[in-house]
């Protein structure tokens, strides 16, 4: 006679196992999957009911008496609220005050200073492709998350996007550095990742069905996974290897 | 924990009252959501923290981001459900940023602290007083578990909740969560070997 697995008996003690009837038949005959059983009710009748930490009647007031303050905030920003003519104005000035900002420190002379500590450009690369590749691998995480999130019903995506809002501000940096380092493929990929870093941060937390589908759409449009995932791969291989020569050798 | 159905629906109907009344600028209406849920939400963030003032950080969390998202409820979906949800990502959030961080727990959680008393030890009758060491002997075990592990766990087997509606709340396919309260019996049933046969 085969035995019930320890599997179909927990689900049965829960009253999630389909086919009741069978297993009852074979509990009747089975001493063996009935001890098992019963060991399995004494364990859960001991875990028993939760101990968490009581808390008394009057708990929602208290809590609405500490949230009442703070919901004076104004919402989040829409993504339909981005597209409005006065942001995108808005959005276009401090662009071209960050690229004017950026050109100045990039042209304006200046006088010569020897660097406090001499590290070799070789030992630069390494640490500067160390740091891509671990961004890289952090960013396709959250896109694979994205990506795999089941899409029932409403999706809160909140925590991804606060990685996705992390990841902007160092996406910015590395994709600078690697266009002064003469990395164009580099910084083209993290071009890319950034545009939908920045879509998943700034887009609303909570998503439709629809809305996630639109999001993967994007994603996989742009094929942005691929190019991580090709890059992260050449990178880590080029940084293991040491990085022969400067960082010239084009991804 | 089984809840009459009926009650969950009028409640559901009175939840669903409330949110349009929030929508159309009563602020106030969302005490009711918040006195109606926060006990409940309170239960769900201690047991996925072990925590119990990184539960009430959540719970105070959960409730600012449902208001702030409430015009993206749909209102044919459950609002307990949906505010579960809510919490449950508010909680792992929280994990991960003390993860990222390495922070302590703001105050030290005695189930860890039992953990590290109870780890490797054998019970016996006469250390153990039976009852409350028993039960510490049980939040040892949970707070072995995963964040989701135990969230699945103790959404079955405390609350009573379902498999499916365990899977929308944590966002995850019904057998995954079969899986995870699996693993998780599993465990207590491991652990709790040596205790089990010493309840009354």
């Amino acid at each position: 006679m085969k035995h019930l697995t320890e599997e179909q008996i927990i689900l049965y003690y829960y009253r999630d196992l389909a086919g009741k009837a069978t297993v009852e038949a074979h509990l009747a005959l089975c001493g063996e999957c009935r001890r098992q059983l019963e060991d399995v009710r004494a364990t859960l009748d001991t875990v028993g009911s939760s101990t968490v930490p009581d808390r008394a009647e009057n708990y929602g007031a208290e809590v609405w008496t500490r949230l009442r303050p703070r919901l004076e905030r104004p919402p989040r920003m829409d993504w339909m609220a981005l597209i409005q003519p006065r942001r995108l104005a808005a959005l276009a000035t401090v662009a071209a005050l960050l690229v004017v900002a950026f050109l100045t420190g990039r042209y304006w002379p200046r006088p010569e200073v020897s660097p406090p500590l001499a590290i070799s450009a070789q030992a630069q690369d390494r640490i500067f492709l160390l740091a891509v590749g671990e961004h890289l691998d952090r960013s396709q995480s959250v896109l694979l998350e994205l990506l795999n999130t089941p899409s029932g019903g409403p999706v809160d995506i909140s925590s991804e996007q606060q990685r996705a809002e992390d990841l902007v501000a160092a996406n910015r940096i590395y994709r600078q550095t690697a266009t002064r380092a003469g990395e164009p493929g580099i910084a083209n990929v993290l071009d890319d990742l950034e545009r939908v870093l920045l879509e998943v941060a700034r887009g609303p937390s909570e998503l439709s069905a629809a809305d996630l589908e639109e999001v993967r759409q994007r994603i996989e449009n742009q094929g942005i996974l691929f190019k991580v995932r090709v890059t992260d791969s050449t990178v880590h291989e080029r940084e293991r290897e040491g990085v022969p020569g400067s960082v010239t050798g084009k991804i | 924990m089984a809840i009459d159905s009926s009650l969950m629906n009028r409640m559901e109907g009175n939840d669903a009252a409330a949110v349009a009344q929030v929508l159309a600028g009563d602020e106030d209406a969302y005490r009711i959501l918040v006195e109606r849920h926060s006990r409940s939400i309170f239960r769900l963030a201690y047991r996925m923290t072990a925590n119990e003032q990184d539960a009430e950080d959540v719970v105070q969390e959960t409730f600012l981001r449902a208001y702030r998202q409430l015009k993206r409820f749909e209102s044919r979906s459950n609002f307990g459900t949906w505010l579960y949800r809510i919490a449950v990502n508010c909680s792992l959030d929280l994990i991960r940023k003390r993860r990222r961080h390495d922070e302590p727990p703001t105050e030290p959680s005695s189930e860890e602290e039992t953990m590290y008393q109870l780890r490797d030890e054998r019970p016996t009758p006469d250390r153990m007083v039976l009852g409350a060491e028993i039960q510490k002997k049980v939040d040892t075990v949970l707070s072995t578990l995963g964040p989701k592990e135990r969230a699945a766990f103790s959404l079955r087997h405390y609350d009573g909740m379902s498999i499916e509606e365990i899977g929308v709340v944590l966002g995850v396919r019904p057998s995954a969560i079969k899986n995870s309260i699996f693993r998780a019996v599993q465990k207590l049933r491991r652990e709790l070997q040596p205790v089990v046969h010493l309840t009354p």
